[in-house]
C-alpha cells in the first residue's frame, strides 16, 4: 500500500530527482555525453557507453603490451652490441683525456636522439642538456652550433634554436646500426661542420629504467696541440713518440677523426639502447594504467547493471503487491 | 603522466648510484671539477651530465720499475678481443713497419696499416689480421690497440685472397677517375697484405 503510494509520488518526482542515473557514477571523465543515452525521461540505464569505453581501453592495453614486447626483444639485441662497443672509446679517453671544460671558439653540440617517440623522457633530456651546454659555452667570442641526430630532437630544436642548427640527420636506425654506417655519418659531420670542439650529447644506458645523460668531448687536432703545449690535462701527450705519418699534425688529424667516429658509434648505440629501455618501461606503465582503468570501468559497468536489475525487480514486486493490495 | 613514470622509476636507482660504496676507489677522478662548477653556476636547476671519465676503468699509474708483462687492450667496434690481458709481447703493423712492443716500451702513438698483429704469450702466439687503426703505448706498460676490423689469421681463405688481388688489379687498370684508382689501390694493398700474411 505504502509502496504504491510512494510509487505514485515517485512518478511525480521522477523528473526532478534524476532522469539520468548513470551520471551519478560518472564523475570521472567517462561520464557519457547527453546524446549517448537516449531521450530524457526514458527509464533505462545505458551500459552501452561503458562497454564501448571498456573495449577501447582493452585495445589500447593490447597495443601497449605488444609495444613493450617489441621493445624488450629489440633491447636485448642492442644491449649486447652497446656493451661490446664500450671498450672502443676508453683508449681515446686514456690518451687524450676528458675535457668538457675546454674553452674554444667554435663549439659544435651533437645531440643524439631517437626517431620514434613513446620512449619516456630520453629525447627531451638530451635536448635540455644540449641547450644548457649551448648556454654554458656561448659568449661574445664563442660560437656554438648544433648538429641534430634524430627526428625527435629535431622537432624540439627547430622550434626555438633554428638559426643555430648546422646539420640535421634523421632515419639513423632504419637499418641495424653498424660501425661503417656511423663512420659515414661521422664523416658527413666532419666535412660539413667547422669545429674546435665537438660535444656529443647522448643517454648512456645504465639499466632498463635508468639512463645517464652524458657529454663526450672530441677536440680538433689544432686544439689538441694547443692544449698539449699549454700543459694541463693533455700535457702528457707531448711525451708520446709518434710513429707513421708525415707530420704530427697529420697523425693528430687522423686520430681526432677516428676518435670521433668511435665515440659516435658508442654514443649512437648507447642512445638506441636507452631508447628501447625507456620505451619498455613507459609501455609497461601504460599497460598497467590501462589495466587499472579497465578494473574501474568493469566495476562501474557491473554496478550499473546491478542497479538496473534491482530497479526492474522493484518494479515487478511493487506491481505484484499493488495487485494483491 | 606516462612520461613522468619512467623518470620516477629511475630516480631511486640514480640516488642509490650516487652514494659510493665503501669499497670504491677514491673518487678523485670521476668528473671534471671545473666543468661541474661552471655548469652549476650557469644552470643551477639541472644536474650536470656525466662525462666519459666517470665510466672509465681506472688506469694504473706508471710503476717505478719495468713490469715483466705488457697489459694489452685490443678493441674492435663490435667486441673487446683482449681486455687488460697480460702478455709478453705484441707486434703491431705500424705504417712505418712492424713494431715489437715489450713491457717498458717508450710511450708511442702509432698509426696502423693492414697487416698481422701477433700477440706473444709464453710460447703461444695468436695472430690476427687487422684492417687499420691505431695503437697507443702508454708509459705504464699498457698498450691500447684499436682496429676497425680484425680476424684470426686461420680464418682467412687463401683462394679468395688470390681472387681479390686479381679483381682489384683489373679494377686499377680500368679505373678512370682518381677516386676509383684510390679505391682499387686500397683493395690491392689490403689483399697483398693478406697474401703476404698468409704466405709469410
Amino acid at each position: 500500500m505504502a509502496m504504491a503510494a510512494l510509487r505514485r509520488e515517485g512518478k511525480r518526482f521522477a523528473p526532478l530527482i534524476s532522469p539520468r542515473p548513470i551520471t551519478a557514477v560518472g564523475s570521472s571523465p567517462l561520464a557519457p555525453t547527453h546524446e549517448d543515452e537516449g531521450p530524457i525521461g526514458v527509464r533505462y540505464i545505458s551500459t552501452q557507453v561503458v562497454r564501448n569505453r571498456m573495449k577501447s581501453v582493452k585495445n589500447i592495453q593490447k597495443i601497449t603490451k605488444a609495444m613493450k614486447m617489441v621493445a624488450a626483444s629489440k633491447l636485448r639485441a642492442i644491449q649486447t652490441k652497446a656493451e661490446d662497443s664500450r671498450g672502443l672509446w676508453q683508449p681515446f679517453t686514456a690518451l687524450l683525456g676528458d675535457t668538457p671544460s675546454v674553452d674554444v671558439k667554435k663549439n659544435v653540440i651533437v645531440t643524439v636522439s631517437s626517431d620514434k617517440g613513446l620512449c619516456g623522457g630520453i629525447n627531451s633530456t638530451s635536448v635540455k642538456i644540449s641547450k644548457a651546454l649551448h648556454k654554458l659555452n656561448s659568449g661574445p667570442e664563442n660560437e656554438t652550433k648544433y648538429v641534430v641526430l634524430g627526428e625527435k630532437a629535431k622537432a624540439q630544436m627547430v622550434r626555438d634554436s633554428k638559426k643555430d642548427i648546422e646539420l640535421i640527420i634523421t632515419e639513423l636506425q632504419k637499418n641495424p646500426l653498424s660501425y661503417t654506417q656511423v663512420s659515414v655519418l661521422a664523416d658527413d659531420i666532419l666535412k660539413n661542420v667547422e669545429f674546435d670542439a665537438l660535444r656529443i650529447v647522448f643517454n648512456k644506458f645504465h639499466s632498463v629504467v635508468s639512463f645517464l645523460p652524458t657529454v663526450s668531448t672530441v677536440l680538433s687536432p689544432e686544439i689538441v696541440e694547443r692544449e698539449a703545449e699549454a700543459g694541463g690535462k693533455l700535457s702528457e701527450l707531448d711525451s708520446y713518440e709518434i710513429e707513421g705519418g708525415e707530420t704530427k699534425g697529420e697523425i693528430l688529424q687522423n686520430l681526432a677523426e677516428f676518435q670521433f667516429s668511435c665515440v659516435m658509434f658508442n654514443a649512437v648505440l648507447e642512445n638506441a639502447c636507452s631508447e628501447q629501455g625507456a620505451r619498455m618501461s613507459a609501455m609497461d606503465s601504460s599497460s598497467r594504467n590501462a589495466g587499472d582503468m579497465l578494473d574501474r570501468l568493469t566495476l562501474t559497468y557491473n554496478r550499473t547493471r546491478q542497479a538496473s536489475i534491482t530497479t526492474e525487480l522493484i518494479e515487478i514486486i511493487s506491481g505484484a503487491s499493488a495487485l494483491e493490495g | 603522466m606516462l612520461r613522468r613514470a619512467s623518470g620516477l622509476l629511475a630516480r631511486p636507482i640514480l640516488a642509490a648510484r650516487a652514494r659510493p660504496f665503501s669499497t670504491d676507489l677514491p673518487a678523485a677522478q670521476t668528473a671534471d671539477a671545473t666543468f661541474v662548477e661552471a655548469w652549476k653556476k650557469v644552470i643551477p636547476n639541472m644536474d650536470p651530465p656525466k662525462t666519459p671519465l666517470s665510466f672509465m676503468q681506472p688506469r694504473p699509474p706508471t710503476p717505478s720499475s719495468i713490469p715483466s708483462k705488457l697489459t694489452v687492450n685490443f678493441v674492435l667496434p663490435y667486441a673487446s678481443e683482449l681486455a687488460t690481458k697480460e702478455v709478453d709481447m705484441v707486434i703491431v703493423p705500424a705504417t712505418t713497419g712492424q713494431m715489437g712492443v715489450l713491457p717498458g716500451h717508450v710511450a708511442t702513438i702509432a698509426e696502423l696499416k693492414p697487416g698481422v698483429l701477433s700477440v706473444h704469450e709464453g710460447n703461444e702466439v695468436t695472430k690476427y689480421f687487422i684492417s687499420s687503426g691505431f695503437a697507443f703505448i702508454h708509459a705504464n706498460s699498457l698498450a691500447d690497440i684499436i682496429a676497425v676490423e680484425a680476424v684470426p689469421l686461420d680464418q682467412i681463405d687463401a683462394s679468395l685472397v688470390q681472387k681479390g688481388i686479381a679483381e682489384f688489379t683489373q679494377k686499377l687498370s680500368s679505373a678512370t677517375t682518381d677516386l676509383e684508382k684510390a679505391e682499387a689501390q686500397i683493395g690491392i694493398d689490403v689483399h697483398s697484405a693478406l697474401n703476404s700474411a698468409l704466405t709469410g
